[in-house]
């Protein structure tokens, strides 16, 4: 790929290390809402340069050409979001790369114009419903992971059932967890349960326990088959790029 | 027929293709469309061993000789499904018609199953072409593509009105097997672009043909399982799941075959290579040799016996397909609970 217009046409100076490093940060937040991974681990981020008078230029790269346009449009709008956020950066560009869809999605997210737009006669609605729906797949994946490690250290159905957020042992996999609920308005406090529906927050009957620790690991299997794919896809396609 | 261990297996490959997707088959004007698609699929590729990788030359056009030594001759697969996908937008004799595989099966009589396809969004001129097709080469199967482009619309669902119509000729014509690409798609650009609830109702309404939801819905695994569970006549296509994750992610192909085994179980779940994405002969070699590991984290999935292989190898598709099992590759009949209480009887009677 050639290096466009966007990075030559950067100015003012030499880029600050700090904004540049800030942007970097910033964009550890976005996460590619199939995988719940962020970007940046996925090494879906190609590059991130800041110039000297705080325009960013990004560029995102994904496992093949015919990756699904819905997602790869969050993707491109949240880290448009996040950089644009960050102190000392005035503009950003973010563009996407060797994908069907490029133009549109870039030229969309450029001019703030949501995906219905962007798609003209293609789309007929905006991407939260499947944002969230997304987001309640890493909540099932998350519970299977707090779960596991409770069931075999003995824990019952019974006792996983009253358990709340605040009497699991700590772990990233719980703070993940909490997180992931806090961003779909879920139950997420010490008071919390741990097993709840993630379409209505409510505890899980207690009847409904091993059904509902079942599609919990059943739905983590399949985010991780998921996920295995699409790494084995980014590796064969960018050779160098892949970033554990 | 594979043998290992004095064990026989008749081989079904329930989907592979024949396809050319060489540049003198692009559409003017949609070039980076055709390529993209053949240089995506020839990205699958690399999840296979290393010594089975081709070059994507011959990628976009392995010849007659290729696929029959690939797939009979070294590959062990006794009969071999078509399963067409026409992408007339991009390719402009089409990728992998049902025309070009049966012209192939005509010269090997025996060997190929011809299953054909239809787009709900052809109308009534679709539905002609669904007759002629199947009465020239008598298919017992379609394959649809439910992501794909035609006339400007990014793809349809399985339970729009114009697909029942489709689904209700289809049996009428004698079609029994209806094969769904529900894996990577393109479309719809706005909804969860894999989702299989569109073949639940289907499954539902047409409870007479059976639904082969292939690459399980891949990423939609748990999706497809859910579905799956409470439809008798819904499958599992292992095509992707073999071929993309046994060599490249053994931990998660044990694990997706553990959720496999205990939602859909082994008497509906069906090899399919995905020839020429990956050759079927490491996959029929690996796959027979392959076992549930031991790790703990494995535990409680349940291990795979000699008689389920032979199943998702073969003898299930076989069923489906109405294929000729040799008596040597068949499994020992086991009498039903009913049958055997009433042979029980007879013995007690006399």
């Amino acid at each position: 790929m050639s290096v466009s217009a966007a990075e030559s046409s950067l100015s003012g100076g030499p880029p600050s290390e700090n904004v540049v490093s800030a942007a970097l940060a910033a964009l550890t937040t976005v996460r590619d809402p199939e995988l719940d991974e962020p970007i940046t681990t996925l090494g879906f981020v190609a590059s991130c340069l800041v110039s000297g008078d705080g325009r960013a230029v990004v560029r995102l790269r994904l496992p093949t050409y015919f990756c699904a346009p819905n997602f790869a449009f969050l993707m491109v709008a949240d880290a448009y979001d996040a950089v644009t956020g960050v102190p000392g950066v005035r503009s950003a560009e973010v563009i996407l790369e060797d994908h069907f869809a490029s133009d549109a999605i870039n030229a969309g997210v450029a001019a703030q114009a949501g995906f219905v737009k962007s798609f003209d006669g293609e789309a007929v609605a905006e991407l939260g419903d499947l944002r969230a729906q997304f987001l309640r797949k890493a909540v099932m994946a998350g519970t299977d992971l707090v779960c596991r490690p409770l069931v075999a250290a003995g824990v019952t159905p019974a006792e996983l059932l009253v358990l709340t957020l605040g009497a699991v042992p700590g772990s990233p996999e719980l703070t993940r967890l909490r997180q992931r609920r806090a961003e779909l308005g879920l139950p997420a406090g010490d008071d919390a349960p741990l097993l709840i529906d993630p379409r209505t927050g409510e505890r899980v009957d207690a009847a409904a326990v091993p059904l509902h620790l079942r599609k919990a690991r059943v739905t983590r299997a399949g985010i991780e088959a998921n996920t295995s794919i699409c790494s084995g896809m980014f590796r064969v396609r960018y050779p160098d790029g892949w970033t554990p | 027929m594979y043998e290992k261990d004095g064990e026989k297996y008749f081989i079904v490959d329930s989907h592979m293709h024949y396809w050319n997707a060489a540049p003198d088959n692009w559409v003017k004007g949609a070039e980076q469309y055709a390529k993209g698609w053949i240089e995506c699929f020839h990205a699958y590729q690399g999840l296979g061993p290393k010594e089975t990788h081709w070059p994507i030359d011959k990628f976009m056009a392995y010849t007659e000789d290729d696929l029959m030594k690939d797939v009979f001759q070294d590959g062990y697969v006794d009969v071999a499904v078509f399963q067409p996908t026409y992408l007339k937008e991009w390719y402009a004799e089409g990728f992998n018609t049902t025309e070009r595989n049966a012209a192939l099966g005509e010269k090997h009589p025996g060997m190929f199953i011809p299953n054909t396809r239809f787009d709900p969004r052809d109308g009534d001129n679709g539905l002609d072409e669904l007759r002629r097709n199947v009465e020239r080469y008598g298919s017992k199967g379609v394959k649809l593509y439910t992501a794909e482009w035609n006339n400007g619309s990014r793809g349809y669902k399985l339970s729009d009105p114009g697909a029942y119509r489709y689904l209700e000729k289809a049996q009428e014509l004698g079609i029994k097997n209806i094969h769904v690409h529900k894996g990577p798609t393109i479309w719809p650009l706005d909804k969860d672009a894999f989702d299989v609830s569109d073949v639940d109702h289907a499954a539902t309404d047409f409870p007479e043909l059976n639904f082969i939801v292939e690459h399980v819905g891949l990423p939609r695994i748990e999706d497809f399982c859910f579905m799956a569970t409470q439809e008798p006549n819904v499958y599992a296509g292992l095509s992707v799941v073999i071929g993309g994750l046994m060599h490249a992610r053994p931990k998660f192909f044990a694990k997706v075959m553990g959720e496999l085994l205990f939602w859909v179980g082994e008497d509906k779940m069906t090899f399919g290579s995905d020839y020429g994405i990956w050759e079927p002969k490491w996959q029929v070699e690996g796959f027979v040799d392959w076992q549930m590991p031991d790790d703990e984290d494995l535990s409680d999935y349940q291990k795979l016996t000699t008689a389920a292989k032979k199943k998702i190898l073969g003898l299930n598709a076989a069923r489906l397909y109405d294929i000729k099992v040799p008596k040597e590759c068949q499994l020992p009949v086991v009498p039903s609970a009913r049958e055997a209480e009433e042979s029980a009887q007879l013995v007690t009677e006399s």
